[in-house]
């Protein structure tokens, strides 16, 4: 089944202007992307050299100074769970990502958080450290992993129906996370451990706007084990 | 649409006062339980089985938990009563963004102002400054964060200034001759009843923050 949305004239004004600054290997960078895909939103997008960060990326985000940065008609928006509701509030056709319900809305956030406090900064103590430390960092995200798998167990998105804010927010889950562990060389991520997530995922696949943010394999590969003989010569 | 609202809660979170706040500029009632964090209660471990922390807000027994979904969460519930977060989907991005960056900086980097020494608490307390200074920024000359009424970042923030006492009293610096126009702020929201009614006396959260000190073998 491959999605559609319809471009609706009244969707987006001839003197929209929307781009997106970002790093192909983000997922957090990927997210903001897939969300205007699947809304069918026209942007620019500008690649950021994290080593160099460009003096327009700086003025459109002074306080942290990190991508993603959203601009919209010249309005500047970072941090991309903030970018994710500013475009649904924005553009309100579908799909629609976040409910009209305050519960469901207040789950969704929930578990937005979680993926963003708790799965991605273990993730980051799992690359980043050795021995025990990394032991117990894999243990932990082991858990939280569960966690999240029995939010999607018995629905086809963690949305329900459709395709959803929360599946946006999961979406490192598709490329990112497979790629990541292979080149650490370690095996959390299976989908003997985690069926549900896997299910979900090839759902996912099915979605030509998914495949389009899809992080290219080899070349991220080579990306992590650069950035992590980076760390370790650092640290000796 | 009120039902039954529970807030299971510990009377010096900064995080709890959020929901406090937010409840009593729209004068919502609601049952505060005080919960013992050595010793949680059955109904907290079961209603935030994820994280088993404070403050977990009980509507109609279904949990909401973490404070920013709970404003949000209140704000959206009770959206005719003095709204909290704008409605311009501009200026909501920019209440988030301010109301991210406290929930990154502030509590982190007031906690190393108490429980640390020497290198480590002069670098926290020059970036906890230098944040304040950023929010002054933000604030400009609005009375308000949020305009001329109390908004998300308002109630975001001002639950933090019942630990300032305890900070300077720890890091040996004042927050008023670092940040007047912060402390300027406080003042105009702690004439509001639902902010001075949510937040603990200063002294009691420094007598609070020493016997955490003596129990943590800290200094």
């Amino acid at each position: 089944m491959k999605w559609r949305t319809i471009l609706s004239s009244k969707t987006m004004g001839d003197d929209e202007e929307v781009k997106v600054f970002g790093m192909w290997a983000s997922p957090y960078s990927r997210r903001v992307e897939l969300a205007l895909k699947l809304k069918g939103i026209p942007y620019e997008y500008i690649e950021e050299d994290l080593s160099n960060k460009s003096a327009l990326l700086i003025q459109h985000n002074p306080v942290h100074q990190k991508i993603p940065v959203l601009v919209h008609n010249g309005k500047s928006i970072p941090e991309s769970l903030v970018i994710l509701e500013y475009i649904d509030e924005t553009w309100r056709n579908n799909p629609i990502l976040l409910s009209q319900d305050p519960y469901d809305r207040a789950m969704a956030r929930f578990w937005a958080k979680f993926i963003d406090e708790k799965i991605l900064s273990t993730t980051r103590k799992v690359s980043f450290t050795t021995g025990k430390e990394q032991e117990h960092a894999i243990e932990e995200v082991t858990e939280q992993l569960k966690l999240l798998e029995n939010e999607v167990k018995g629905k086809a998105y963690f949305g329900g129906e459709g395709i959803g804010y929360v599946d946006i927010v999961a979406n490192f889950l598709v490329f990112w996370f497979g790629n990541l562990q292979e080149a650490l060389g370690i095996n959390i991520f299976s989908q003997h451990k985690f069926p549900f997530i896997f299910e979900w995922i090839q759902k996912q696949l099915k979605i030509d706007m998914v495949d389009e943010c899809r992080i290219p394999k080899d070349k991220h590969l080579t990306y992590i084990q650069t950035r992590l003989a980076a760390f370790k010569s650092a640290s000796k | 649409m009120a039902g039954e609202l529970v807030l299971l809660d510990f009377w010096p979170s900064p995080f709890g006062m959020r929901s406090r706040i937010a409840l009593a500029e729209k004068g919502i009632p609601y049952e505060y339980r005080e919960e013992d964090l050595r010793n949680k209660s059955d109904l907290l471990l079961q209603m935030n089985p994820v994280h088993k922390k404070i403050p977990v807000l009980i509507h109609n027994g279904k949990p909401v938990c973490e404070s920013v979904i709970q404003v949000q969460y209140i704000d959206e519930v009770w959206h005719d009563k003095a709204p909290l977060i704008p409605s311009d989907p501009y200026q909501r991005a920019v209440a988030r963004f301010w109301v991210d960056f406290i929930d990154k900086k502030i509590y982190e980097l007031g906690s190393k102002i108490w429980k640390t020494k020497g290198e480590e608490q002069a670098n926290a307390k020059k970036e906890f400054i230098e944040c304040l200074k950023l929010l002054e920024g933000e604030l400009g000359d609005k009375t308000y964060f949020g305009g001329e009424s109390l908004g998300y970042v308002d109630v975001a923030l001002v639950p933090f200034y019942s630990w300032f006492y305890a900070y300077e009293k720890c890091g040996d610096f004042s927050i008023e001759a670092e940040c007047p126009k912060m402390i300027a702020w406080v003042k105009r929201c702690m004439q509001k009843e639902s902010v001075a009614k949510s937040l603990p006396d200063q002294e009691k959260v420094y007598e609070f923050i020493l016997q955490l000190k003596k129990v943590f073998g800290i200094e």
